[in-house]
């Protein structure tokens, strides 16, 4: 039974897949603070393109992920300030072109009869040691860029123009969150998959909002709930030969279900 | 005519042009420090908008905007969104962009009336205790102006009295200018030095008692309205201390 808990491959994904949650947790407080599901979920969609133009040109994929994954985000950035459309409507555009154009490179690069199913929802048999690397590394960044924005980013996110007027640089603060959702997106690929990501961020931070006073209360709780909903969704994937994404979200599910019957703080 | 009135802030011949459509149209406006300058009008009259492009929140087509050197603003914001949002406490909101002394946050939720709701969850505030907390956010900055839209949104009837009430005592304790966006005709006139009847251009302006009986005010507002306010303003002198030059000329 522990045979498969103890492999380097499963062991591998888990300390990849920690170092995820110790950043979705944080970040997703600041989705859901910000309503900005939907938007994570379109960088997310357009990190598959990175990818295929990795396979294509033969680059690292992660890179390649977090690069298409940056330029959307700036080019969003830069068309919302752009009446006329819906913020929402926008990223549906822009969201479903980037997957389709995704898929279709994908496609090129590894022939059109194979599947995409560990990109798209995460493979801890993928990880691999350098990946590791590079997953606590990316996620180290974050954390510390985070760190260093906190105070304008909290501000911001209470009420934005009350934080323009009181001096904070809020384009700077807006520019440099939807970059750290970019790289989040670029090293959570492998473990939850491209389809799946924002629910990483956005179910523990969810899940962590009743019970949190402060926001840094907030984001640790959520951080820890996203650990465990690695930990739980992991050995149920090795078990049950499932994709990794899939057990992960659902365990982050359970706990955001169990959450609803702790009553709210107050 | 450039700062030999003194102003705080002043708008200068803005004029705001969105798409075709005349938002703001040459607004003249001064703000000077101790006088209390309330701007009127219907919905949709850019009322809101020429305050963020007097506060430099937004940008504007063309003319100038002019405040004094090291202006300090203390900004009470139309709207507060009070779902999805950050949890945390009262104190805690007043210090999202300063770090003020803990006997500072004392001191400010007690000029507001709320001293006993520092560690309440913002969530769980009603309108006008949030409108409350968000007076002593700004005036924890030692504003020079201060600036309040719609002030009394989500506060009801009695809620609205007393918090044009403290506005007042604000404005004599901190001897600061504060400019204010209002609907709300009837409390407006008796607190104002001055009003400016917004509807994209300025109707009218001047002492509450000169407005009313503007004909623009009239066309703006119906002509009820201004007997609705005469009717408040002279209630109003019965209630309190006069403190308004413009209530005296008018007394019988």
């Amino acid at each position: 039974m522990n045979s498969i808990l103890s492999e380097p491959f499963f062991q591998r994904g888990l300390l990849a897949g920690l170092a995820v949650a110790l950043v979705s947790g944080p970040v997703g407080c600041f989705i859901v603070w910000r309503r900005m599901a939907y938007f994570g979920e379109s960088l997310a969609h357009s990190g598959l393109l990175g990818v295929g133009l990795g396979l294509l040109l033969n680059f690292n994929i992660t890179l390649g992920a977090t690069i298409t994954a940056s330029v959307l985000a700036v080019l969003l950035l830069a068309l919302r300030r752009q009446r006329g459309l819906a913020t929402d409507t926008l990223l549906g555009v822009l969201s479903h072109t980037a997957l389709a154009l995704g898929l279709i490179v994908v496609g090129l690069a590894t022939g059109a009869a194979s599947d995409h199913m560990d990109i798209l929802f995460g493979d801890v048999l993928t990880v691999s040691r350098q990946d590791v690397i590079a997953v606590w590394v990316g996620a180290a960044l974050v954390l510390a860029s985070l760190g260093l924005m906190w105070r304008d980013l909290i501000a911001t996110s209470v009420h934005e123009e009350l934080a323009r007027a009181e001096g904070v640089k809020v384009e700077r603060v807006e520019l440099g969150f939807i970059l750290l959702i970019a790289v989040m997106t670029a090293i959570a690929m492998k473990i939850v998959g491209l389809l799946l990501i924002t629910a990483l961020m956005v179910i523990p931070a969810a899940a962590a909002r009743r019970m949190a006073t402060t926001p840094e209360r907030m984001a640790v709780l959520a951080a820890g709930i996203a650990g465990l909903s690695v930990i739980g969704g992991l050995v149920a994937s090795a078990f049950l030969g499932g994709a990794s994404g899939p057990c992960v979200v659902l365990a982050a599910s359970s706990f955001f279900a169990l959450t609803l019957l702790v009553p709210q703080v107050s | 005519m450039l700062k030999a009135n003194n102003a705080l802030l002043s708008a200068r011949d803005i004029t705001l042009d969105v798409d075709g459509r005349l938002i703001l149209d040459h607004v003249n406006m001064d703000v000077r420090r101790g006088e209390i300058v309330t701007v009127i009008g219907p919905n949709g009259a850019g009322k809101s908008t020429l305050v963020r492009v007097m506060l430099g929140l937004r940008p504007f087509t063309s003319g100038r905007i002019e405040r004094v050197p090291n202006l300090s603003v203390g900004y009470v914001p139309q709207s507060f969104p009070q779902s999805a949002n950050v949890p945390m406490n009262v104190k805690r909101l007043l210090s999202l962009t300063m770090k003020p002394k803990n006997r500072d946050i004392d001191k400010a939720l007690a000029e507001t009336g709320i001293a006993h709701l520092k560690d309440a969850r913002v969530a769980s505030l009603s309108g006008g205790e949030l409108q409350r907390a968000l007076l002593a956010r700004a005036l924890l900055r030692k504003p020079d102006l201060l600036v309040l839209d719609e002030p009394v949104q989500a506060v009801d009837f009695f809620g609205e009295m007393k918090l044009y009430e403290l506005i007042s005592n604000i404005r004599k304790s901190h001897g600061c200018g504060i400019l204010m966006v209002s609907h709300d005709l009837h409390m407006v006139m008796a607190e104002s030095d001055r009003v400016v009847c917004l509807n994209g251009h300025v109707c009218c302006e001047g002492g509450p008692e000169k407005v009313q009986q503007d004909p623009e005010f009239a066309k703006l507002f119906g002509p009820s309205a201004a007997r609705m306010i005469a009717a408040y303003a002279h209630h109003h002198d019965h209630d309190h201390e006069p403190h308004d030059h413009h209530h005296l000329e008018h007394k019988h």
